[in-house]
């Protein structure tokens, strides 16, 4: 099996779940899909021997984010289609500013593609989990400790949000 | 082994990004399900994300990967306090239906 | 160490004002006054050090340097101060007699409930005159110009509730910025000829020939709007209106602004500006003619007024036009030996007139005074003292000083001369009246007022006591022939002044002038003593004393020439001018709230709207930065 049919069966398999992602009509059905796009979208990720952001990817979207989604369905008691009936005018405009997002991007991207070189092979390694550690933590320190500062504080925050509010009479 | 791109080319990809993309901006705009359109923003972002990591590979550099790792750490921030903030709405209006939420309006 | 005591100098009475406006009202009436009259006296004490370190090295001025305040190109002002002999005899007198006024003060407004603020208004002037005095550069001194112009329009209103008084506040404020005016325009051609406003400087350049005849005609010019400003303190010819009415602050703001120190800071600007008057003999022979005409115009009128104050506020005017008298002749020292001596006596005659007002209990009319000698003897005799100083008695200061204006005339211009003499006679005259119709003959007020009569407690009569023997005495730093005074500035002025030499000119002069105080007094004396005449009230006056009671009608023409039509002007200019440029810009107001209101609409607080523009808006940015 070739690369090119791997890709296109990826591919296939991304966009199909992430459409219906968008179009269930059950919340808990949307999120299935929505993990089996993750995994695909990880699967691309191994193909281009990304290998660390392949497990980082998986772990954080279809392990926390994706759990996180859930429990909320679940805590919310919405695994129910009990979305209203919507107007007509509102899918119209859903669906022409899809079509024109869809053309405008396609078009910049075909207008720019004259100008993006071909792959050519330097033979050196530039993501292996070992580059990318040093990367990571010689240049990319700083940013790097922020990062785990925004954590804490979207922690805190979420925890602070979700917390029962003491009722004030 | 051989890569991707040269197999592949970065053209497919640039394609399978627009169009996820625009899948997710689709279920933004037509859905009215708060919770499904966090999911739908997600696609988005992973949508830029792939893009990001076949641009990586492009140019053979570490930083768009690190970059997608940085993006990752935000998306997990947003969907945590987003989620928070959508139980505090359902709990105070007893729904997360957007149109529900008119409190801004002018 | 001379730095830290220039600043303590300074920086006392506006620590004094700082206390007394925030915590004045907590502190207690005592308490008020006491720092504010300490504040003065340290810097009273610290000009002491200086006079006394001057005096033990006259050649060597002080200067103290704090900042560079303004930097341009071509053009520096330094905030700087200078400590010389002319700039340390007039913060002698100005802390000296600050602090005895304030010493009154503590007394005379005792019983006002706004006393801190009073207080704080009069630690802010002499902060300022302060300044005035010390600055290195005429910016620094028009800082204190117009801050001490400031506290004079405070303290001419400062019993609010009175509308004349705050009109009289604003007509002093507003002559006075004319005036400012004129100052800020010679500032401006001084900066522009000499390249800087430092006194240094600006001497260096006045005896730099070749600079002088290159611009000798804005030198002129300069000189000229720097008197307009002089004339604008210091209450001349045109602008000294405002000075009579000012004597609607409380007494002590009019001994020590309007009598003592304010008004003599335009004496003090063309004393210290002497080399660019000198360089303009034109500007000195108007100066001379403005001070003469303006000396005998006041005195006139000052011979029918009935209001105790504006006596003496007249008198101070027709004074200080005495000392431009000198200024324009050259005679510098004498305008300032005047100043000096006048400080004494005015101050004294306008406390001791103050003390009157407060025995009767506020009443001003001179008619309604009457035989308040044996009540109140000791006002009475410090009175009397400076009102013979002020005549001219010998050996009183007041002779001393104006018999050198006079011999100076008489020396550079006899038709000057005759002028300031009648001027003289006319003030004895006058002040005589003022003594005699308050002090003599029988008590012509009501039947309460006289129950209430009494002399004033110890903190009123001592400053009075003080001012009357300084009075007395002041004239012995300038005696003809062997002068301190000009000895001691005579590094001021580069060419060294002649003292006149006691000929036979010179005593029959002083005879001359001893005859004509004489004659005044005695004119006085038969018609207010030996007739026992009252100035008739004010509808029955006829003929040219009705004039002269109505000052000529000054106020009425300047009503007219320049009030009215200046109101008729603004009228026009808001009934018109401003209301197209209101509706002008009310009608932006109006498109943006009518676009507000259409755009309103669009927030519709629909999340899903917002976001189809969102896509829309991203799309066209896209379409705008790479496909088009």
């Amino acid at each position: 099996m070739s690369l090119l049919t791997i890709f296109y069966i990826l591919a296939a398999v991304t966009l199909a779940t992430g459409f219906m992602t968008v179009i269930s009509k059950n919340p808990i059905h949307s999120a299935i899909y929505l993990v089996l796009c993750f995994f695909s979208i990880g699967g691309h990720y191994l193909l281009f021997n990304a290998q660390f952001l392949a497990l980082v990817h998986i772990i954080v979207y279809a392990g926390a984010i994706m759990v996180l989604i859930l429990f909320t369905i679940m805590l919310m008691n919405l695994n129910k289609e009990n979305e209203p009936i919507k107007s007509i005018a509102s899918v119209l405009a859903a669906v022409v500013a899809f079509a024109l997002l869809c053309f405008v991007m396609l078009a910049v991207f075909i207008k720019a593609m004259p100008q993006i070189e071909n792959y050519q092979s330097s033979g050196q390694d530039y993501q292996s989990i070992k580059v990318l550690g040093k990367v990571l933590l010689n240049e990319y320190m700083v940013p790097f400790e922020f990062v785990s500062i925004l954590l804490l504080v979207a922690m805190i925050g979420a925890v602070l949000l979700s917390k029962k509010q003491k009722t004030v009479e | 082994m051989e890569n991707i791109l040269q197999a592949i080319g970065i053209e497919n990809y640039i394609f399978l990004s627009v169009m996820l993309f625009c899948i997710g901006a689709f279920g933004v705009l037509y859905r009215r399900n708060a919770i499904i359109m966090f999911m739908s923003i997600e696609i988005m972002l992973n949508a830029v994300n792939l893009l990001l990591v076949a641009f990586s590979t492009l140019h053979q550099d570490a930083e768009g990967q690190v970059f997608v790792f940085f993006s990752m750490a935000v998306a997990a921030a947003e969907v945590a306090v987003g989620l928070a903030i959508l139980v505090s709405i359902f709990r105070n209006t007893g729904s997360i239906d957007i149109d529900n939420l008119k409190n801004l309006k002018g | 160490m001379e730095k830290n005591i220039a600043l303590v100098l300074v920086l006392a009475p506006f620590f004094g004002f700082l206390f007394n406006v925030f915590f004045g009202k907590k502190a207690g009436k005592t308490l008020v006054g006491l720092v504010g009259t300490a504040s003065v006296l340290v810097s009273f004490l610290s000009t002491l050090f200086f006079f006394s370190a001057l005096n033990a090295n006259p050649s060597q001025p002080v200067v103290v340097d704090l900042f560079q305040w303004i930097s341009l190109e071509k053009f520096n002002v330094n905030f700087s101060f200078l400590l010389d002999q002319l700039s340390v005899l007039w913060l002698l007198f100005v802390t000296g007699i600050g602090t005895l006024i304030h010493l009154y003060s503590i007394s005379y407004m005792h019983d006002d409930e706004n006393m801190n603020k009073f207080f704080a208004y009069l630690n802010l002037f002499v902060f300022f005159m302060i300044m005035l005095v010390m600055g290195s550069n005429l910016v620094i001194l028009f800082i204190g110009w117009e801050g001490v112009g400031l506290c004079s329009y405070l303290l001419i209103g400062f019993w609010y509730k009175n509308q004349d008084y705050n009109d009289a506040a604003k007509k002093a404020f507003i002559m006075n910025r004319i005036g400012d005016l004129g100052l800020l325009v010679g500032l401006f051609i001084v900066a522009y000829v000499f390249g800087s406003l430092d006194y240094k400087v600006i001497s260096e350049g006045a005896y730099n020939t070749q600079l002088v005849s290159n611009n000798s005609g804005l030198i002129a010019l300069a000189a000229l709007c720097l008197f307009i400003g002089a004339t604008g303190k210091s209450a001349q010819i045109p602008l000294y209106t405002w000075l009579p009415d000012a004597m609607a602050g409380p007494t002590p703001v009019s001994a020590l602004i309007h009598a003592a120190t304010m008004v003599t800071a335009g004496i003090f600007m063309v004393t210290r500006m002497h080399f660019l008057f000198d360089l303009a003999p034109q500007i000195l022979d108007l100066i001379a003619i403005v001070g003469a005409a303006t000396a005998v115009l006041a005195a006139s009128i000052g011979l029918v007024q009935n209001d105790i104050k504006k006596v003496l506020a007249y008198s101070t005017v027709s004074q200080l036009g005495l000392m431009f008298l000198a200024l324009g002749l050259g005679a510098y020292e004498i305008a300032v030996f005047h100043v000096i001596t006048h400080a004494f006596f005015k101050a004294c005659l306008f406390l001791g007139s103050g003390s009157v007002i407060h025995a009767l209990h506020g009443e001003q009319d001179m008619r309604n005074m009457g035989g308040l000698r044996k009540v109140m003897p000791i006002t009475f005799w410090t009175m009397m003292i400076s009102t013979l100083a002020i005549s001219g008695i010998f050996p009183l200061s007041g002779f001393w000083s104006k018999d050198e204006i006079l011999l100076t005339a008489f020396h550079s211009n006899i038709p000057l001369w005759i002028v300031g003499s009648i001027a003289s006679i006319m003030t004895a005259f006058y002040m005589f009246r003022l003594m005699y119709l308050t002090f003599f003959g029988e008590f012509r007020g009501t039947e309460e007022q006289k129950h209430h009569l009494h002399e004033s407690p110890a903190l009123i009569t001592f400053p009075l006591i003080v001012l009357a023997i300084l009075a007395a005495v002041g004239g012995l730093i300038s005696l003809p022939g062997n002068s301190w005074l000009n000895h001691y500035l005579a590094p001021l002025f580069r060419k060294a002044h002649e003292a006149h030499h006691l000929d036979a000119t010179a005593y029959a002069l002083m005879a001359v002038a001893t005859v004509g105080a004489l004659i005044g007094i005695g004119i006085a004396y038969s018609k207010y003593i030996k007739k026992q005449e009252v100035p008739v009230q004010d509808a029955e006056m006829k003929g040219f004393a009705s004039v002269l009671y109505h000052k000529y009608y000054v106020d009425e023409a300047y009503d007219v020439v320049v009030v009215t039509p200046l109101k008729k002007l603004s009228h026009f200019f808001r009934n018109y001018f401003e209301v197209a440029f209101s509706e002008t810009v009310f009608a932006f107001g109006k498109i943006a709230n009518a676009i507000g209101t259409q755009g309103k609409v669009l927030q519709n607080g629909s999340v899903g709207f917002y976001l189809l523009a969102f896509v829309i808006g991203m799309a066209s940015i896209l379409v705008y930065l790479f496909l088009v």
